[in-house]
């Protein structure tokens, strides 16, 4: 499911053409019949896709949440980037990134 | 000694403490070192301290015995509880506290007595004593713990119990084996994990005692400050883990790194001593530190850059893993680069991570860049620009000075202290870099600190002053900008008052491009403001700062009529079709020299002709061609009975044009259109400004414009006959106030028909107004259409 959410990702950006820092792409529509989860994309200047998947049962997250999410991991992961010893594409093993998502996570369910 | 009796909870934290300084897990001997230093932790005067050693015989025996150890311990109890040191007050003094130890240890001391009595497995004051560096197992460090120990031995005369500092590696686990009770066989490798760094610790102590020329056993020690805090490293883990750094540093320093030098080892044995925090940074491996810092980066207060650091703390061989945490720990701003402190952060992670101690979680204080200049200021040197930006290859520190101010406010503030800016400075390097960059693009102009297009306001004088701010602040973006936005903004904006000041993009461009002139010339610059407003009536105005002085009104209106010219003169230039109506009256002011007073008919006609969109053209001609006017009033006079027709000609000529133009782009169209309906208001305004205003001052705006016609004159053919018509009416308009003298009334006929001419015109401008806004609407639609295709363009 999150490739083909990946899927739906690409697309956008295709179609996005100009406005590529898209900070906020919520797409709501993906909604399995019986997954019941929202999937929410994101991208960056660089391409980097961040897919969010979130479940329906607990009460709907605002877009506003989403959307400070995003921006949150968005800046967790520039620092990510920052640091030398991290090559891109690796799986992110930063303690303090991490740490953010699981806060994050914690304080939305 | 005397007998010895100890309560339970005093047996129990009596067993730690002891174990806790039986280093070599003799369980019989401690270290004296450790003793010493724990004593110092009690906080008691050396004196004191001597005298219990002397009391349970430790002096003696040359070293701690268990029971002499408990007895020392029972005598510091008493000690701190006020009584005088007997050794009958062992067991005479009854209820006595469990001695205390320096504060953090005392606390975990206290947690340790209350846990005794509640709980015999606190060990949690030793948990963190001395984490067992991981890497103890590392043969290499046994050496250089060999090498320490033995200079430790030979500069250590005042421990004789200086155990054998058999570099045992602690085994890993020795945290959480000293979390467990040391008592326990785990403790037994925590005393040997203890050892380690006991021995290390002790060369420190004696190291500094050395240094110190400390003469007492005790006063040997190193300082109390380094002593408690060892014991507070007891206390906490990081205390510990400075202990064990310190040593593995200096194994470190020797072995994994091959800058290490003999020196460099003794130096850094000798800064490892640990202060209050144990994560601090001693001043010699400070320089150290920043003599690594010189071999990568010369420039002390210049960055390394993300890739240089890998590569150095990469001969470190630690996990790449760590080295990212270290990395994260250390690059406070998070720039990819490493600035003095964040370099001396890491490297101290690195050391300390090499001797085995955990890597935080988050950087410590100590380690934290402002406090490690605190700490060091004579290292890092000069405060004021420091913190890497002077060297950085960020945005040059004058630059950041001058733009700072206006970019952060508190950049005055921090720069007072020197600690809190290279605090600042480097947290926020990466957030200043941005700013600085964009301070840097502008000019370093304190009042083009602020250099972004401002909404340009709709009253003259307001735009004047925007005009002269996008001037002052010169800067690319805004001058750029703010044309390009005086030009893309709607077009349809106010025309009463700003097609009086619109005028032709071209000029405002013009006048923007060379600040200079407009500041030479206000009329240009009005108009250039006008222009502004006409392109952008509410468009974000050009530039935020303090614009000067608005011009005065008059001169304002006068401008307007200038720009109007303009205007037409830009918009002709423009317009394909360059119809657009211009002032009528403005044409033939400029003419009166050699307009022959025709009569008040033909200015009046000449306005209504020039209502129509052909003013502009008139214009042009009209100055370079004053014979013309003679013609163009003949003409004028002519077409004076055609007015109308020639009215509702010129409309239709406007809209053909304005549709000849739609196919050719909306844009462009919007722009003529706009710029046709701005002169065409303008020319109303002025006209009626014109017929308003003393003759006199009108033709002179007249005269500008059709100097500014006279730029677009080439691109207007169609405009002669109208500029023609133009002159002749601005032509019979100044010879009216020449006939003042002579006929009242004429000039009081020529009044009523400037009159009518600008009610014609203002129905025209409204025409045109209405025109250019459905002229807009297909643009909008076309762009829509347009981004609507583009995106099947890429798929």
């Amino acid at each position: 499911m999150v490739h083909t959410s990946l899927d739906v990702v690409d697309e956008k950006i295709s179609t996005m053409g100009k406005a590529l820092v898209d900070q906020r792409e919520l797409y709501l529509g993906l909604l399995y019949p019986t997954e019941d989860y929202k999937v929410y994309g994101y991208v960056t200047n660089s391409k980097v896709k961040f897919v969010m998947v979130v479940d329906s049962s607990n009460t709907a997250l605002r877009d506003n949440e989403i959307r400070s999410m995003f921006r949150k991991l968005h800046n967790s992961y520039t620092d990510v980037m920052c640091n030398p010893f991290y090559n891109p594409g690796d799986r992110i093993q930063s303690r303090a990134f991490d740490s953010m998502v699981t806060s994050m996570m914690i304080q939305v369910c | 000694m005397e007998g010895l009796t100890l309560s339970d909870a005093e047996q129990k934290y009596y067993s730690d403490l002891f174990s806790y300084c039986d280093i070599e897990s003799t369980k019989k001997v401690v270290v004296n070192g450790r003793v010493l230093e724990l004593f110092r932790a009690a906080q008691l005067p050396n004196d004191v301290v001597l005298q219990i050693m002397e009391l349970c015989g430790a002096t003696r025996l040359g070293y701690f015995g268990r029971s002499q150890f408990y007895i020392a311990l029972k005598l510091v109890a008493v000690a701190q509880s006020g009584f005088p040191l007997r050794v009958e007050s062992i067991n005479t003094v009854k209820d006595l506290p469990l001695p205390r130890f320096v504060a953090s240890k005392n606390e975990q001391e206290a947690r340790h007595a209350t846990s005794y009595s509640s709980d015999s497995e606190n060990q949690g004051s030793y948990s963190g004593v001395i984490p067992p560096p991981p890497g103890r197992g590392q043969v290499k460090k046994g050496s250089v713990s060999h090498d320490t120990v033995q200079p430790r031995t030979s500069a250590d005369q005042q421990e004789p119990t200086s155990p054998v500092v058999s570099p045992q590696q602690s085994p890993p686990t020795s945290p959480h084996t000293w979390r467990k009770h040391n008592r326990h066989s785990s403790g037994g490798n925590n005393e040997r994990s203890l050892a380690g760094p006991g021995p290390f610790w002790s060369p420190f102590g004696e190291a500094q005692s050395g240094s110190s020329a400390g003469d007492a056993v005790w006063s040997g020690h190193s300082p109390p400050p380094p002593q408690e805090n060892w014991v507070s490293f007891a206390d906490t883990p990081p205390t510990s883990t400075l202990l064990t750094m310190h040593p593995a540093s200096v194994q470190d320093q020797t072995t994994v790194r091959t800058v290490a030098s003999a020196t460099t080892a003794n130096e850094i044995r000798r800064q490892s001593s640990s202060y209050d925090d144990p994560w601090k940074i001693t001043d010699e491996q400070r320089q150290y530190y920043v003599n690594q810092f010189k071999t990568i980066q010369p420039d002390l207060n210049g960055f390394i850059p993300g890739s240089a650091a890998k590569e150095f703390f990469t001969k470190s061989k630690l996990p790449i893993l760590e080295l990212s945490h270290i990395w994260e720990l250390s690059d406070f701003d998070k720039d990819g680069a490493l600035t003095l402190d964040e370099f001396c952060a890491a490297f101290h992670l690195v050391v300390a991570r090499k001797n085995g101690y955990d890597l935080p979680e988050k950087l410590p204080e100590s380690l934290m860049p402002k406090l490690i200049d605190l700490e060091d200021s004579a290292d890092v040197g000069d405060q004021p620009g420091e913190v890497g930006y002077s060297g950085s290859p960020a945005e040059a520190p004058p630059s950041k000075s001058p733009s700072m101010p206006s970019l952060n406010q508190t950049w005055p503030e921090l720069n007072q202290s020197s600690e809190q800016w290279e605090t600042f400075s480097e947290r926020s390097s990466s957030s200043q870099t941005l700013t600085q960059f964009d301070s840097n693009i502008a000019p370093a102009d304190p009042d083009t600190a602020i250099v972004h297009p401002v909404p340009i306001r709709m009253t003259p004088s307001k735009i004047h002053m925007q005009e002269m701010e996008l001037k002052r602040t010169g800067s690319d973006h805004t001058n750029p900008t703010s044309p390009l936005l005086v030009k893309s903004s709607d077009l349809s904006e106010e025309n009463k008052i700003n097609s009086s000041v619109k005028f032709a993009s071209g000029n405002t461009v013009d006048g923007y491009s060379s600040s200079d002139s407009f500041t030479s010339d206000p009329e240009q610059i009005g108009s250039n403001v006008t222009r502004q407003r006409s392109h952008s009536g509410t468009s974000p105005d050009n530039t935020a700062p303090p614009p000067p002085p608005p011009r005065p009104q008059p001169s304002h209106s006068r401008s307007s009529s200038l720009d109007m010219n303009r205007s037409f003169t830009v918009t002709t230039g423009q317009q394909q079709a360059g119809v657009v109506a211009q002032p009528p009256a403005v044409p033939p002011r400029p003419q009166p020299s050699q307009a022959p007073g025709p009569t008040v008919h033909r200015p009046v006609d000449a306005d209504g002709l020039m209502t129509h969109t052909s003013t502009s053209p008139q214009q042009i001609p009209e100055q370079p061609n004053f014979a013309d006017f003679s013609q163009f009033e003949v003409f004028a006079a002519s077409n004076v009975n055609e007015e109308q027709d020639d009215e509702a000609e010129k409309h239709s000529e406007v809209l053909p044009v304005e549709k000849a133009s739609d196919p050719a782009s909306s844009l462009r169209v919007a722009k003529t259109d706009s710029k046709i309906e701005e002169k065409t208001a303008a020319s109303v305004p002025a006209n009626v400004s014109k017929g308003t205003t003393p003759l006199a001052p009108p033709p002179k705006p007249v005269r500008r414009r059709l100097k500014s016609e006279d730029e677009l004159r080439p691109d207007v053919d169609e405009h002669t006959q109208k500029t023609g018509v133009l002159a002749a009416v601005l032509a019979s308009q100044p010879s009216i106030p020449r006939s003042i003298g002579k006929d009242k009334k004429a000039i009081q006929a020529s009044i009523r028909r400037n009159k009518e001419t600008n009610t014609v015109l203002a129905r025209l401008n409204s025409e045109l107004q209405q025109q250019l806004k459905d002229v807009l609407e297909e643009r909008i639609s076309l762009e829509v259409q347009l981004e609507q295709l583009r995106p099947f363009s890429h798929l």
